[in-house]
């Protein structure tokens, strides 16, 4: 163990400290990504492209900075961003999720024609995976694709897709070899969110946002190169991304921001002085200690090239759960001043503000969303620990 | 920066447990808990030959020269085995007494000694006069090491004190009671500094404490998994009921993430002295409150096995829950987090 820097990541750590004094003025504020971004926010992720603060491990010829991958590097340039308040770049599905399935398996046309317009922020992508009737069983979607004269027509409907209402191209997932297995008949398609047949209904959460939207297709024609990889291969596709998977680095900083917030009201509405509220903090304290450790254990073993195995399953099921923790100690100590609807951010003008009320919601949503957490839980027993999958019920 | 064990930290552990596997097993534990000292010479000699109480002596004292996080190291390993010899106290606690307190004379006559096990600590912190209780690693010590509260450390040869050792919850360890005249005592010299280097003592204590419960979680985690795995109920192994296996989740989720914040608590103390204080106190009160679900679930997943005393499971369970106790259990410790922090008074 030596948590010092290296000369290598010293000279990167001043280099972006540089950076943020000379520039941090243009930086949007926090949070986001409910709303398309606006003007600031792109000409913002464009300095960062262009400084390799974002995509920094793109190759050159796709648009990225093309600099050899390197964790460490990563969580260097993240940690100066969170220390500073400052914003990271846009995360969103297109450069989280296709940016690096395109570059392991696109077409070197495909990976031309999107990626540097995607890591630009100027094409915004949605995901279309989830189904009313395909959630935690992904794999049994039904959504249709049927190729005829070099289209595929798609019919059906998907649910729970963030950003629909603003973006401009989704990956999908559809069926378009029935009568093969559940997961052999899958395609991955590229689609213009433009294409006629596409309708988008916005779907309020609990926390009284449209956080996402159900899309529906009818007879919506799709190329038949908008597809990635070949038919049936698109579960393959889908799974691509999760190896890329990056532990938590984004997430530990904020765990650590919002432990920091949490003091500081505590702190202010005096409840400090009653040890409920005070032993509640001390142990939310605790366990933020433990995961940020865990995380730099993490951090290590990706930069080793070490699979790290169950340590990076439980990280979604820990990481979730005690985020819900932190927000609601945050509303018990708002006590009834919490209550008032204003305050609960439901009608709050800037559609991205965040507030307590809001995290505490939201939180939830987290819990479920990409994989919900009894899934996790299965996951984290059968994959990590290698106990027995549940023994298959005969279909009725 | 590197947050992973080095090579030889590895390999010290391999051996130690290896040592362990050989001696401590579970028959050895159940005679020794008959008597209960938490001292067993034979035992103790192979480790000495180990190595292991000259681990944070320094070289020029024929010692290791190492750090807390090679304490933590080997303390999960004694604690996965529930090893029944003094470490958190004797080669800890009073090794790093003589290192930041005492003058360079002093520790010329005391560091050799413990290096080469011929002394061993039991350590204890005294509210007034001379009376201790309860100290650590103090079943079978060839001397006393006490602080009193203002920090000031005094060392007494066993023989001159009067020590009343009580069986335990964990009954391969000892609580003892120590009554001694202060004036036959060796007074140690923080020079400016008694408290801080006090702290310092008993932060490492407690981390190592920490890092014990955690082999033994480990330990009760890892039995706990083989025996749902074989295990044949309703013609399946009970594993496969999800039931079990999200039990299996949530402790794996807990207990894990516990091993990086040890190692970071331990790294802590020698290298970030800004964070030394609250990691410790931190790691003490969580490893107390994870160790005691792990050891009530592990237990559990064995069904009535789990509470024979056939299968002395419950071992690891008293030693995570007499571990809990020592040198602060987790509402104090937080307590003392929440003061450090100026957060009450």
């Amino acid at each position: 163990v030596d948590l010092s820097l290296s000369d290598k990541h010293r000279e990167l750590r001043d280099e972006v400290r540089a950076f943020i004094v000379e520039h941090g003025h243009k930086s949007p504020k926090l949070g986001g990504g409910r709303k398309r971004p606006d003007r600031k926010a792109l000409d913002w992720q464009k300095l960062l492209v262009d400084h390799g603060y974002v995509a920094r491990t793109i190759p050159r010829e796709y648009g990225g900075y093309g600099a050899e991958p390197d964790v460490m590097e990563a969580a260097v340039i993240a940690s100066e961003f969170a220390a500073a308040g400052i914003y990271a770049g846009l995360t969103n599905q297109g450069i989280s999720m296709l940016v690096p399935t395109l570059l392991e398996v696109g077409t070197e046309a495909q990976k031309r024609l999107w990626i540097e317009k995607t890591i630009r922020g100027d094409i915004i992508w949605c995901q279309g995976y989830s189904e009313p009737g395909a959630g935690s069983d992904l794999a049994s979607l039904t959504t249709r694709g049927v190729l005829e004269d070099g289209h595929f027509t798609i019919n059906g409907q998907k649910i729970w897709t963030s950003s629909a209402h603003y973006a401009d191209m989704m990956f999908l997932l559809c069926r378009t070899e029935p009568d093969r297995p559940k997961h052999e008949g899958i395609s991955y398609l590229l689609l213009s969110m433009r294409t006629p047949g596409i309708e988008v209904r916005p779907l309020r959460t609990m926390t009284g946002r449209a956080e996402f939207n159900e899309v529906f297709f009818t007879d919506v024609r799709v190329p038949e190169d908008q597809i990635v990889l070949g038919r049936g291969k698109g579960w393959y596709v889908a799974n691509v991304t999760l190896k890329h998977e990056r532990s938590m680095i984004g997430s530990a900083e904020k765990m650590t921001t919002r432990l920091e917030q949490l003091i500081a009201l505590l702190k202010s509405n005096g409840l400090l002085g009653m040890a409920e509220y005070r032993d509640r903090l001390l142990k939310l304290q605790g366990e933020v200690i433990a995961w940020k450790a865990h995380n730099l254990r993490l951090l290590t073993e990706s930069a080793q090239g070490v699979d790290s195995g169950v340590k990076r399953m439980i990280v979604k099921y820990g990481g979730t759960m005690l985020g819900f923790r932190l927000a609601s100690l945050a509303v018990d100590a708002l006590g009834t001043a919490g209550l008032p609807f204003e305050s609960a951010g439901e009608d709050a003008e800037d559609d991205d503000a965040t507030t307590w009320n809001i995290d505490y919601l939201y939180d939830v949503g987290l819990m479920i969303g990409g994989g919900s957490n009894n899934i996790q839980k299965n996951i984290i027993a059968e994959r990590g620990l290698d106990l027995p999958r549940e023994p298959k019920v005969a279909r009725a | 920066m590197d947050f992973a064990l080095s090579e030889e930290q590895r390999l010290f552990a391999d051996s130690l447990h290896g040592l362990l596997a050989d001696r401590v097993t579970i028959d050895a534990l159940r005679s020794h808990a008959e008597i209960g000292s938490g001292f067993d010479a034979d035992l103790w000699n192979s480790l000495v030959e180990l190595g292991l109480p000259g681990l944070l002596v320094p070289e020029r004292f024929g010692g290791a020269g190492l750090g807390v996080l090679d304490a933590a190291v080997a303390a999960e390993v004694l604690g996965g085995a529930a090893a029944f010899a003094p470490f958190a106290g004797s080669v800890v606690m009073a090794t790093l007494a003589f290192i930041h307190g005492a003058t360079e004379e002093v520790q010329d006559a005391w560091l050799p000694r413990i290096a080469t096990g011929d002394v061993r600590f039991g350590v204890g912190f005294s509210g007034n006069g001379g009376r201790v209780s309860p100290a650590i690693d103090a079943g079978a010590p060839t001397h006393m090491l006490v602080y009193l509260l203002d920090g000031t450390a005094l060392v007494v040869a066993a023989e001159h004190a009067s020590m009343r050792s009580h069986r335990s919850i964990d009954r391969t360890r000892p609580v003892t009671d120590v009554t001694f005249d202060t004036a036959r005592a060796l007074v140690l010299d923080a020079a400016n500094a008694p408290l801080a280097t006090m702290q310092r003592v008993l932060d490492a204590g407690r981390i190592v404490l920490a890092a014990d419960t955690l082999g033994a979680a480990q330990h009760m985690f890892d039995q706990a998994l083989a025996f749902v795995k074989q295990r044949v109920q309703f013609n399946r192994v009970i594993g496969s009921f999800q039931a079990v296996k999200h039990q299996f989740a949530d402790m794996v989720t807990m207990l894990e993430p516990c091993r990086a914040m040890v190692w970071y608590a331990a790294y802590a103390q020698d290298a970030l002295p800004d964070e030394a204080r609250l990691t410790a106190l931190q790691t003490k009160a969580h490893l107390g409150d994870v160790g005691r679900d792990i050891a009530r679930m592990a237990t559990e997943a064995h069904g009535g096995m789990g509470f024979t005393d056939l299968l002395g499971l419950h071992y690891w369970f008293k030693r995570i829950s007499f571990n809990r106790q020592m040198l602060g259990g987790p509402e104090l410790c937080r307590e003392e987090a929440a003061r450090l922090q100026g957060w009450i008074a």
